[in-house]
């Protein structure tokens, strides 16, 4: 069985009808990808999942519990984190807090500094900044940031949004890197982006979205090789 | 055509400040040439303005709060603080009546003070579950009217429960009003009354407690991350409901406690008493920045001592404390209107 299953859901916002009957499954330990174009439900559909926004029809099934009628800081709790689009950390707490608040449902203080310890190795820059205040980084330090605040919740899956958002192309690669890093760790991983050719060389399996529904879906190399992926979102002729 | 507008604001606030500065320099010089007060009056003023301002500063810490986390002005504050005095009240009244003051003055007052701050926690959280939950993610004018509504509501249910005549603190004679130590100024003696110190001094204590609160505790750490993105904070795990319950629950607390200190220090108190402290812990609010917890301490105590010392500088009748006071407001909107203390909040918050 698989760890998260999306059946049928149906998203609005007000009148939009935003997700139009999405469905996909995670397996323990994958890197999904979902790409698509801006407006297509990428991030409707992290948000409904991290339960931001809840689903007028449709099931969300987390290790077996449904789950799409609870509230947000429940679902985190269930171990779902997200790191959010545009990273929304926290700019006026310093590192150290906004990291705290990555753990903030959690009470085995000494797991927390395992964790702590664990994103300290995974990034080293949020050491050397850790009573700085969050406004203060660089946008890729942000990213990193918004991670490792996820992770300190000890998350079973992990829901990225859009990680390269704004970011430089060599910070782009570090930060997939990481990714892949965090992968290898055990971590199920739902990515969401933009950048698809990034997204489909780190992920095991892809969903392409367009307008609310999902149009291909398959194994990351075999939706890199179609015609019309490539031609729409990997901007090859 | 964009520019020229522009300095012709500029040129008018100058213009204002101008003409506020000169009178104020003119009226000032005026009653220092006269000698118009000895050194025993200014102290006077100066730390009655203390005093009263150290309450303002607190009831200021409840607007700032609550306007920190949802962008609303709760302008049924002041009558949070007018219950938690009515409560503190009535069992000062009972603890008179049986003699429980007498004996036991220091308990008495901290009972009272219990009293005051629970009720008027309970009525905080009611008004946020009542008249703001519900509107939620409306457009942020329609809370604000909900809460003249609430404010309305309040002080005429007030009205209605207790009467409209003033009632007198019963202080335990310990603590009587205008009593207190006397101190040698220029020859003149200037007291500075038991009561006076009590409200300082427990102010001090609410506002430092307030601070390690929101900075060193976890609930503190959810009320800032709520403050700055709660979408954010909702992913983080924290019950957004929750934090703001909680933030009415302290700024009622602080309410009534400045209701019982009002009680205990000024005597009276009716159905309307927590109206003018409102809007004036609303104008010191403004002047330290809105949403800024120290500027709100400061603000409220620089409120209190220029509304003491204005009349005096401006060799103006004192019953015109409130008006200059409210000029503050109209002058910290027009000149600063980010406050002392205030932040560029405009564009982030939005």
């Amino acid at each position: 069985m698989a760890l998260l299953e999306v059946h049928n859901i149906h998203t609005y916002y007000d009148h939009i009808h935003a997700l139009k009957g999405i469905s996909f499954e995670l397996d323990r330990g994958e890197i999904v990808a979902l790409i698509g174009a801006n407006g297509a439900g990428k991030t409707t559909t992290l948000n409904t999942i991290s339960g931001l926004r809840h689903p007028r029809e449709g099931s969300i099934i987390f290790d077996g519990q449904p789950i799409h009628h609870l509230p947000a800081h429940e679902i985190v709790q269930l171990g779902i984190a997200q790191v959010p689009e545009g990273r929304k950390i926290f700019s006026r707490l310093t590192v150290m807090e906004n990291l705290d608040m990555g753990a903030f449902t959690r009470r085995d203080r000494a797991g927390i500094q395992e964790d702590l310890e664990r994103v300290f190795k995974l990034f080293p820059r949020l050491k050397e900044r850790r009573n700085q205040l969050g406004g203060t980084l660089s946008g890729g330090e942000q990213q990193m940031l918004a991670i490792a605040r996820a992770l300190m919740a000890r998350p079973r899956v992990l829901l990225l949004d859009e990680p390269s958002m704004g970011l430089a192309p060599i910070l782009v690669e570090s930060i997939f890197q990481t990714i892949t890093e965090i992968s290898q760790q055990g971590m199920t991983i739902l990515l969401v982006e933009q950048n698809a050719n990034m997204a489909l060389s780190v992920a095991h399996r892809a969903y392409v979205l367009e307008t609310g529904r999902i149009v291909l879906s398959g194994p990351a190399a075999e939706v890199r090789e179609n015609p019309q992926v490539r031609a729409a979102y990997l901007g090859e002729a | 055509m964009k520019e020229r507008k522009v300095s012709l604001g500029l040129l008018l606030r100058l213009g204002i400040g101008l003409l506020v500065l000169a009178f104020f320099a003119y009226r000032f010089y005026g009653v220092l040439a006269r000698q118009a007060y000895g050194a025993e009056t200014w102290a006077r003023l100066a730390i009655s303005g203390l005093i009263i301002g150290s309450v303002y500063a607190v009831i200021a810490l409840g607007y700032t709060l609550v306007y920190g986390i949802l962008f609303m002005i709760n302008f049924a504050h002041g009558e949070v603080m007018m219950i938690g005095a009515f409560a503190g009240y009535f069992v000062l009244e009972a603890f008179a009546a049986s003699g429980f003051s007498a004996r036991q003055p220091v308990l008495a007052i901290l009972i009272t003070f219990l009293a005051g701050m629970t009720v008027s926690m309970l009525v905080g959280i009611s008004l946020e579950r009542i008249a703001y939950r519900p509107l939620r993610g409306a457009p942020r004018l329609v809370p604000l009217i909900s809460a003249i509504g609430a404010s309305i509501f309040l002080q005429n249910a007030a009205q209605l429960m207790f009467g409209s005549m003033r009632r007198t603190y019963s202080n335990p004679p310990a603590l009587e009003r205008n009593v207190g130590w006397v101190l040698d100024v220029a020859g003149k003696p200037v007291s500075i009354t038991y009561t006076g110190v009590l409200t300082f001094a427990f102010s001090v204590v609410l506002m430092i407690g307030l601070y390690l609160l929101v900075q060193r505790t976890r609930l503190g750490r959810a009320m800032r991350a709520v403050a700055e993105n709660k979408e954010a904070a909702a992913l983080m795990g924290v019950d957004v409901d929750r934090v703001i319950a909680n933030t009415f629950a302290i700024s009622g607390v602080l309410a009534g406690a400045a209701g019982v200190m009002w009680g205990l220090h000024n005597g009276i108190i009716y159905h309307y008493v927590g109206f003018i402290p409102g809007l004036k812990a609303f104008t010191a609010a403004v002047l330290g920045g809105i949403g800024n917890i120290p500027g709100a301490m400061l603000g409220g105590i620089v409120l209190g001592i220029a509304e003491s010392l204005a009349p005096a500088v401006l060799d103006m009748p004192f019953q015109l404390k409130d008006v200059l006071a409210f000029a503050v407001l109209v002058l910290v909107l027009i000149f600063r209107p980010t406050g002392i203390l205030g932040e560029v909040l405009a564009e982030e918050k939005v």
